[in-house]
């Protein structure tokens, strides 16, 4: 008999259904994969099984757990299958913990309200957990508060929280989406090694999690099972196109690169910049001496972790936060400080897309103001009929619909936003466009879509484009060189194809093995790397990389690395010619 | 809505009640002194210790607490959202000493200031709004530093700026917009203050003057006759909190009129 059996599961909210018709089912032990783009109902199918769905939503069917039923389960029934028969892992685990109470108090409450009441063997059971996950030095970390954890030390605590109480089912929703890829393996890992007590219901938008991590996946489209079976046999033979969109949306690892730009101007060029905070009588370096050459027509990505000082990198050259030292020059005029200091056109020709379409649109605003607000100040001749030619023009460029014109920025989905943003920085027509991790949020397919648009764009008018992503999955189909940071320093910058094909540094191997790959067989998401980037307020001395290294020397510790050309890239390697990667 | 109706009904009938009664607010009618109210003889909410018609009076009284609250509010609301939102946006400097500023003025005794300002520009009935107001406008400008101190962070300012639009730009079209949710439920909250304050002004002698009326000044009036006329404390003090819920929930409704996220 199955553990969890859900049967014609439908969820509405008014009018609007968000799952309907929805049936599966999970036995002990197993590992299933729940996957769909945003809005698909996979979240809302989560919290029905948890029983945590909101007041106003209507539930049909059933949810059968070990035998008893959920659907309209009192609250008092359902507060004792959650925690010692299902646990939950959230996708953003700041707003999971309470920041108020250290993690060790947090995770000993459940215990206490589980049946465990006697306070030292709840604390005992609470350091095993912690350890268990992966935590090291679980009796500091027990004093801990949220803050001062990293985002992967938060997610294994509530996966410790998860499974204190010692569930029969985990409930894992999208619980890696947060986190950069490294740590994303390691916590894909983590779940791997406790399946051997839990079955798992793994909800996820990314096929490449699910390839290597299940047995069992399910595909949903707008609140309907689009497809079920094994995972190695759904992708190798999808039967609904749905499913195959999914697949072939999924960034991958191989398939072409972009063939190297033709020969053009150089647009932009910076030189040894750096960025430092002072903290105390400290000065803290974001970014060291990094330096990079944009040609006209030109993609070129700045990869990196979180804490790799990529963002603080393209800020400071765009004139946003100050740069300690360096050059920054564009079309051969010096543009280093402020971007207020700046000349206008100088200032049009530099524009930025931002990570978080809905962040970066002002919600008060119709989407026809955003995107004409850039024309008020770089072509204040324009009359009313003449911003609107340019908002159409710029609108059929980004591929968005002029009915949405009216709209205001909550009313479009995710993809349609990020269009906004896109046109709002193109209606200007920029030589240079930053991308801020500019697809990071957006489900594979729009994705997809966006980066295609961003290529035509740059065919179409040689526009030349940085492109900053944790992702080298992403980066793959869209740039033609990439740049690879570490605590804000150079590690590799080389062709695309170069690097995928060779990686010289140990570092981008180690991001090349952590992308999962949507492919049962070969599924990536490797974990070469072990830890987590150190903080700026204290670099290691020597290669700031050694102590995650591999192939670290004693000299590593010592000395710097200088980068030189090796082959076709540039590294930051004592042992880059030495080493197979 | 239900709100905006009542205090536009009470505002309607405030204006042409006077002007369709048969009484005057002045005449003291001496053979009906403490009528208590009947419809029969024209005084419909009865009459007062000098035989002044209290509907007329109390219909006088609402104009003047209109208007102070919509004189007070719009003082603070103009003041405090420009003052706050461009100390909160420039920060640094300029922002420390606008917001010190406002801090030695919260120190002054508000009943100094209002004494000072009185004797400075003698009684006037604007004044006193215009006092109210420039009192109340300390507690927006903190309150809106406040909100714009996070909104300066989001990326659609972040956006604004790099795209070189100018500050008192960004200020009106980005900032301002976004703090109307805030604003107006602190709007919502001013407003009966200010009716409170100009009552309690009004009992000191500092407020409005005999022959002039006011909602809180007949409260005060009717509390000395409570015993025996309960209706002169009854009806105004009715009106007054009639008036002061409407004001909140309208400002409830306001907030999801303005909020673009709301309004569907």
């Amino acid at each position: 008999m199955s553990l969890l059996e859900v049967r014609d599961l439908s969820i509405r909210y008014g009018d609007t259904a968000v799952v309907s018709g929805l049936s599966f089912s999970v036995s002990s032990g197993e590992s299933v994969g729940l996957v769909g783009e945003s809005g698909s109902g996979k979240t809302q199918t989560a919290l029905a099984i948890m029983g945590l769905l909101p007041g106003n939503a209507v539930v049909g069917g059933s949810i059968a757990f070990d035998g008893r039923e959920i659907v309209g389960a009192t609250e008092r029934q359902l507060d004792r299958l959650r925690a010692e028969r299902i646990g939950m892992v959230f996708q953003d685990p700041m707003q999971a913990l309470n920041p108020y109470i250290p993690i060790g108090k947090q995770l000993r409450r459940v215990l206490l309200r589980h049946g465990i009441n006697d306070g030292r063997k709840a604390d005992q059971r609470v350091m095993h957990m912690l350890d268990r996950v992966g935590l090291p030095d679980p009796a500091r970390q027990f004093r801990a508060y949220a803050h001062q954890l990293s985002g992967g030390m938060r997610q294994r605590v509530m996966i410790a929280s998860a499974l204190i109480a010692d569930p029969d089912l985990l409930i894992a929703d999208e619980p890696t989406t947060a986190l950069d890829v490294t740590v994303q393996a390691q916590i894909l890992e983590l779940l791997e090694r406790i399946r051997e007590e839990t079955a798992l219901l793994l909800i996820t938008h990314d096929l490449g999690i699910i390839a290597g991590h299940c047995e069992k996946l399910l595909v949903i489209d707008n609140g309907r099972l689009a497809e079920a079976g094994p995972t190695r046999k759904l992708f190798s033979e999808p039967q609904s196109a749905h499913t195959r969109k999914l697949i072939d949306a999924a960034p991958r690892l191989d398939g072409v690169t972009r063939p190297a730009p033709a020969p053009a101007e150089r647009v932009l060029d910076t030189e040894a910049v750096s960025v430092s905070y002072a903290e105390r009588s400290a000065e803290l370096h974001a970014v060291l001496d990094l330096d990079l050459q944009l040609m006209a027509g030109e993609t070129v990505a700045v990869v990196g972790e979180s804490g790799s000082g990529k963002s603080s990198f393209v800020r400071a050259v765009l004139g946003l936060i100050p740069m300690r030292a360096g050059r920054v020059t564009f079309l051969g005029k010096d543009i280093a400080g402020p971007a207020k200091a700046r000349a206008v056109e100088i200032r049009r020709d530099l524009q930025l897309v931002f990570q978080d379409p809905a962040g970066s649109l002002n919600p008060q605003l119709r989407i026809e103001s955003i995107i004409a607000e850039p024309l008020s100040v770089h072509a204040p001749e324009l009359d009313a009929g003449g911003r609107r030619e340019r908002v159409a023009d710029a609108l059929q460029r980004v591929g968005l619909d002029e009915q949405l014109l009216t709209r205001f920025p909550h009313q479009l989905s995710g993809g349609q936003a990020q269009r906004a943003a896109i046109a709002r920085a193109l209606i200007v027509n920029p030589k240079v466009l930053v991308c801020d991790e500019a697809v990071a949020a957006l489900d594979g397919s729009v994705r997809a879509q966006i980066l295609d648009l961003l290529r035509r764009e740059q065919e179409a008018t040689g526009l030349a484009i940085v492109f900053i992503s944790h992702d080298l999955a992403v980066v793959r189909s869209i740039s033609h060189r990439v740049m690879v940071l570490y605590l804000g320093r150079l590690v590799e910058l080389a062709d695309c194809a170069a690097m995928f094909a060779r990686p010289r540094h140990p570092y981008t191997r180690a991001l090349l093995d952590a992308v999962p790959v949507p492919d049962p067989l070969a599924p990536g998401g490797k974990l070469s790397l072990g830890g987590e980037m150190p903080s700026i307020i204290n670099p290691p001395p020597g290669c700031a990389f050694h102590p995650r290294c591999r192939f670290a020397l004693p000299r590593c510790r010592i000395e710097p690395p200088r980068a030189r050309q090796v082959g076709d890239a540039r590294v930051a390697c004592h042992r880059a010619e030495e080493l197979e990667l | 809505m239900v709100s905006g109706g009542i205090l536009c009904a009470i505002g309607l009938v405030a204006v042409i009640g006077p002007w369709i009664s048969p009484n005057e607010y002045l005449t003291a009618d001496f053979n009906n002194i403490l009528r208590s109210p009947a419809l029969a003889d024209g005084h419909v909410f009865g009459t007062d210790d000098l035989g002044r018609d209290l509907f007329v009076r109390t219909m006088m009284g609402v104009q003047v607490t209109f208007a102070v609250a919509i004189v007070a509010s719009v003082v603070s609301l103009v003041i405090g959202v420009l003052y706050g939102a461009t100390a909160g946006f420039v920060g640094g400097r300029v922002d420390a000493v606008m917001m010190r500023l406002v801090d030695t003025l919260y120190a002054m005794p508000f009943i100094f200031f209002v004494i000072l300002l009185l004797v400075v520009f003698e009684r006037n009935f604007l004044l006193i709004f215009v006092a109210i107001g420039a009192i109340n406008w300390l507690d927006m400008a903190r309150i809106v530093r406040g909100q714009t101190l996070s909104l300066r962070e989001r990326e659609f300012v972040q956006a604004a700026q790099l795209l070189g639009v100018s500050t008192p730009k960004i200020i009106l079209r980005h900032i301002a917009p976004n703090l109307i949710g805030v604003v107006i439920v602190y709007v919502t909250l001013t407003i009966p203050q200010a009716i409170l304050i100009e009552s309690f002004l009004s009992f000191l002698g500092l407020g409005v003057q005999e022959p002039q009326t006011s909602l809180g000044k007949l409260v005060n009036d009717g509390t000395d006759q409570m015993e025996g006329s309960a209706w002169l404390l009854l009806i105004p003090a009715t009106l007054l909190a009639v008036i002061l819920l409407c004001f909140n929930f309208l400002g409830d409704g306001m907030r999801d009129l303005f909020d673009s996220r709301r309004s569907e």
